[in-house]
């Protein structure tokens, strides 16, 4: 991580994998080359470690232990990144004592280029190997560790960008310091928006959140053609009769291009789960609430399987084995979708 | 008259208000500056509904909690966190931990106990943060530690 300025947080943990679903990713192969290169390169401190900036911290945080305190007062190790902050400069010049890379501006600047403008830090982690005391001068370096494919987050999609520190007291190496952050193109412009038009105008009537909307192209068009009816169509490769779902230009078994379509019976089992708690996503909650909602891949009494929503039942009623039966739910007014109803009522 | 630490112990919950002023006060104390710390209407602009709590602040609280609990003679030695629902101001942060891991070494030349604290900290959107953190306390100084432990020696670290 770079010393400057670019700490935040927010929801970033990584959304449910109906979002992720990313097919070329070029930007991460640019990326992925900066991985081992330095992020920083012989930065110093802007002050030693002093006694009125231990002193704001530990009023800040609350935090009465004695032992920053008085003369033989050391820093809460917790400031360790704080002391390789730039603190409130202008921007990155090349001698501002922060010693960034060229290499980390090149690769924030390749993300920035691509839009993923915004920043928030995910996660920290910190080792003090010895304590900090007013008079230590600091000095750091940093490598970049790691970038990671893309990825959507509640925030929008970006990459995670991991750095790891070295920072020394007098030259001595008093602590090392992972940070991650996303640099992401924000998802929820619009919806910010409304929320902050909303507290100017005291208005309180809520729109209702959207499901994404289906990519529909030449290879899966028959797939929602037949949702639009109410069938659920399965593909058979008209080759080696083999079933296939989800729907895909050729036979996996024999690789023939030719097929015709089975209409699902409707009956079908869950097969696995997974119960979405965090972040929450108000339009896949049938409350609208955002809070928890099951993802279910459901077997199909054809044989293959098929990711949805299991309806009828509390999200914690789940069960693998759980038989299911196939309705149509239509979301919103463009959007009808595949769901599976308990049929046993839980 | 020393109680033990043992794994599975609960530390006592510490709740502590996201006001504003915290926020404020714990981003410029660590020398963030990032507009999304200290302006709403700036924070709204790039999509949060209004300032939220930076990351070291994150850290400096939950490395408090634990110094809170275990005395000053309490030396942190690691602090790892993820974040995930943002603090927000107005909400209250209630950090929790429990102890899952203890051990004796020798730390230049003076035995500690080293103890792992799996961190939780919600507030009322979620779970705010989750962390791992490993303390030295030190052994059998009467009267300094209320509760020093002596366990097998083992070699390395936690989490």
């Amino acid at each position: 991580m770079k010393p400057g300025t670019r700490a935040g947080q927010a929801d970033a943990q990584e959304a449910s994998p109906s979002h992720g679903a990313e097919a070329s990713d070029q930007l991460y192969e640019r990326l992925s080359a900066y991985a081992g290169r330095p992020a920083a390169t012989a930065g110093t401190g802007r002050d030693p470690v002093n006694a009125p900036m231990i002193r704001h911290w530990c009023e800040a945080m609350g935090d009465t232990s004695p032992a920053y305190r008085g003369p033989d007062a050391v820093a809460p190790p917790t400031m360790l990144q704080a002391w390789t902050m730039r603190g409130l400069s202008a921007d990155p010049e090349p001698d501002d004592g922060t010693g960034r890379s060229a290499a980390y501006g090149e690769l924030l600047g390749l993300l920035d280029g691509a839009g993923y403008t915004s920043v928030v830090a995910t996660d920290c982690e910190q080792e003090y190997l010895r304590p900090l005391r007013p008079g230590d001068l600091i000095t750091f370096d940093a490598v970049i560790e790691s970038v990671s494919r893309r990825k959507t987050t509640k925030l929008g999609t970006g990459y995670f960008v991991t750095t790891c520190m070295d920072v020394r007291a007098d030259g001595e190496l008093a602590g090392t310091h992972r940070f991650r952050i996303l640099k992401y193109r924000p998802a929820q412009r619009k919806s910010a928006q409304r929320k902050s038009a909303q507290r100017r105008t005291a208005e309180v009537e809520k729109e209702p959140a959207l499901r994404p909307r289906p990519v529909i192209n030449r290879d899966n068009a028959g797939f929602w053609a037949g949702v639009a009816e109410h069938r659920l169509l399965i593909q058979r490769c008209t080759g080696c009769a083999t079933l296939r779902f989800p729907w895909l230009p050729g036979c996996n078994a024999c690789a023939g291009q030719e097929w015709d379509t089975v209409e699902a019976s409707g009956e079908g089992t869950v097969f696995s789960h997974v119960v979405m708690h965090h972040p929450s996503f108000p339009a896949f909650d049938p409350s609208g609430e955002g809070g928890p909602y099951a993802v279910a891949l459901i077997e199909l009494a054809e044989g293959v399987r098929i990711v949805g929503n299991v309806t009828g039942v509390p999200y914690d009623k789940v069960r693998v084995g759980l038989p299911v039966r196939l309705e149509f739910l239509r979301t919103d007014p463009d959007l009808e979708l595949p769901v599976f109803r308990a049929s046993e009522g839980g | 008259m020393t109680e033990a630490y043992r794994v599975g112990d609960e530390l006592p919950p510490l709740e502590i208000p996201v006001t504003r002023t915290l926020i404020v006060a714990g981003a410029i104390a660590s020398r963030d500056y990032q507009d999304v710390h200290h302006d709403a209407e700036l924070a709204r602009e790039k999509g949060s509904p209004d300032i939220f709590m930076n990351i070291l602040t994150t850290n400096g609280l939950v490395g408090r909690y634990i110094t809170d609990h275990f005395g000053s003679a309490a030396v942190l030695r690691k602090v790892a966190i993820r974040l995930g629902a943002p603090n927000y101001p107005g909400d209250v942060l209630r950090l929790t931990g429990r102890i899952v891991a203890l051990e004796d070494v020798a730390l230049e030349g003076e035995n500690r106990s080293l103890i792992e604290v799996a961190v939780t900290g919600d507030n009322r959107i979620g779970r705010h943060v989750t962390g791992k953190v490993t303390v030295a306390i030190p052994v059998a100084i009467p009267g300094a530690i209320p509760g020093a432990v002596t366990v097998a020696i083992t070699e390395g670290g936690g989490a």
